[in-house]
């Protein structure tokens, strides 16, 4: 376990002493969601309700954003040969790496997606459970991602290509995600789709490490 | 599966495949003209569908096939990860092709006959929402594969990602079925037998089984290409 928390903190630090790199992530997320009243126009009700949609496919594109160098600075300079190299299962590894993802964007957009909610015209209740499906489904997210990321290693068009493989991919979070705010503005309740959106969380805790894993020692050859 | 170890080899495949070819082809052609014959001029129109309904024909088969396709799509994945079976890559590579077209040919037959019979080409629907998605992991599918110049690199993430993919097909139909959903539910494979009228059920299993010998022969043809097309690769690796 000192391992796994090592290689968490070792990806934190080298995410502090060049903080731009989030930065920029969450900037693309705000500057995003700006655009959406600014092309449909600001009527309140209508934001209001496409609120949750856009809120969360904007926070699915900027955790994309990041993921391409997810894998691949390792792979540049050598890290991911140790890792392969190293009597420590690489499944934990390629977790660790995810951990340190969502710490530094899923976490961040969690916090700040109510403050854009805020300005789509959002009640006090939605808020709380946007950022509540956030902070759920957005792992969720960097693991798919850590996933693609992984098999996208050295390919041609990697960035573009991630994309491709990680979106249809996210379908299921997206949907539970947009829809259990959805729920919660119409005054309905949430909780069951609050839980599935737990479930795909573990789901792809206890399965998605081994593919990565798998992805890494074939790109490690 | 100690029957299939034999095709594991690519030469023994091939001799098999050269065997098997010409008549495969023959039977499919035959059974693609008389399965039109039957579905086209034979089959009666339906009361209230009228000639449209002949576009089934084409469009359940297509997407029948374009699941199954996925289906060996991951089983080939699995026997390249697990056993290495060196065949199992290039019929993977020949495979997804085909499958992206059948499910192509199902979403664009079905938006033809959903303009006269819903009134849209097109709709947000759960079952046209997941057909669309298992194109898209179609196209992924084949995208990965060739993205890597190590065409062995590329095989080996594709094969991964078909295995993911089969995982999360599922999850993805449900999660979309819970959405959203106007398409009629399963009437040929349910419980209590068919629905449908044996009028329009035979041509319909009968255009599904030559369709299958379609895709088979498809898969074959571009699995011997796929060979040759290693074949040659090597040799300029060593001239």
């Amino acid at each position: 376990m000192t391992g796994f928390a090592v290689l968490v903190l070792r990806d934190l630090r080298l995410v502090w002493r060049r903080p731009g790199d989030v930065a920029v992530v969450l900037a693309f997320f705000v500057v995003a969601t700006t655009l959406f009243p600014l092309g449909i126009g600001p009527e309140t009700n209508l934001l209001a309700r496409l609120a949750a949609g856009v809120l969360w496919c904007a926070a699915l594109f900027a955790s994309l954003l990041s993921l391409d160098r997810l894998f691949a600075s390792d792979y540049d300079d050598g890290v991911l040969d140790l890792l392969l190299l190293a009597p420590w299962p690489l499944e934990l590894a390629a977790l660790a790496k995810c951990a340190a993802h969502w710490i530094v964007t899923g976490l961040p957009l969690a916090v700040l997606a109510p403050l854009l909610g805020v300005a789509f015209g959002l009640d006090a209740k939605s808020l709380l459970v946007l950022a509540a499906t956030l902070a759920v489904g957005t792992p969720t997210l960097s693991l798919i991602g850590g996933l693609a990321a992984s098999l996208t290693l050295g390919a041609r068009r990697g960035g573009a290509l991630l994309a491709l493989l990680a979106l249809p991919l996210c379908i299921p979070t997206l949907i539970f995600g947009a829809s259990a705010v959805e729920t919660s503005v119409s005054g309905e309740g949430f909780g069951v789709h609050l839980a599935i959106l737990t479930a795909l969380a573990l789901v792809s805790l206890a399965t998605l490490p081994w593919a990565m894993a798998a992805a890494l020692r074939q790109g490690g050859e | 599966m100690p029957d299939l170890h034999f095709l594991a080899n690519p030469a023994r495949f091939r001799r098999f495949s050269q065997r098997v070819l010409p008549a495969l082809s023959f039977a499919t052609v035959l059974a693609l003209a008389v399965g039109l014959y039957m579905a086209l001029v034979q089959a009666p129109p339906d009361y209230q569908q009228g000639q449209t309904v002949r576009i089934m024909f084409i469009h359940v088969p297509s997407a029948w096939l374009a699941m199954a396709g996925y289906g060996l799509l991951a089983v080939l994945g699995a026997s390249l990860l697990v056993w290495r079976h060196p065949l199992a890559a290039l019929m993977a590579r020949a495979t997804a092709p085909v499958g992206a077209v059948f499910a192509a040919v199902c979403l664009l037959t079905g938006s033809l006959w959903g303009r006269p019979m819903w009134g849209t080409y097109w709709v947000w629907d759960a079952r046209l929402t997941s057909m669309l998605l298992l194109f898209f992991l179609y196209l992924g599918h084949i995208a990965l594969s060739r993205a890597y110049d190590n065409s062995d690199r590329g095989d080996r993430a594709a094969a991964i990602l078909a295995l993911v993919g089969v995982i999360n097909l599922p999850i993805i139909k449900f999660s979309v079925d819970w959405w959203n959903t106007l398409h009629q539910p399963a009437s040929v494979m349910k419980l209590g037998g068919p629905s449908i009228h044996p009028t329009i059920l035979v041509p319909l299993l009968w255009m599904a089984a030559s369709l299958t010998l379609l895709f088979v022969l498809l898969v074959l043809l571009r699995t011997d290409t796929e060979i040759d097309r290693r074949r040659l690769e090597l040799a300029d690796l060593q001239a």
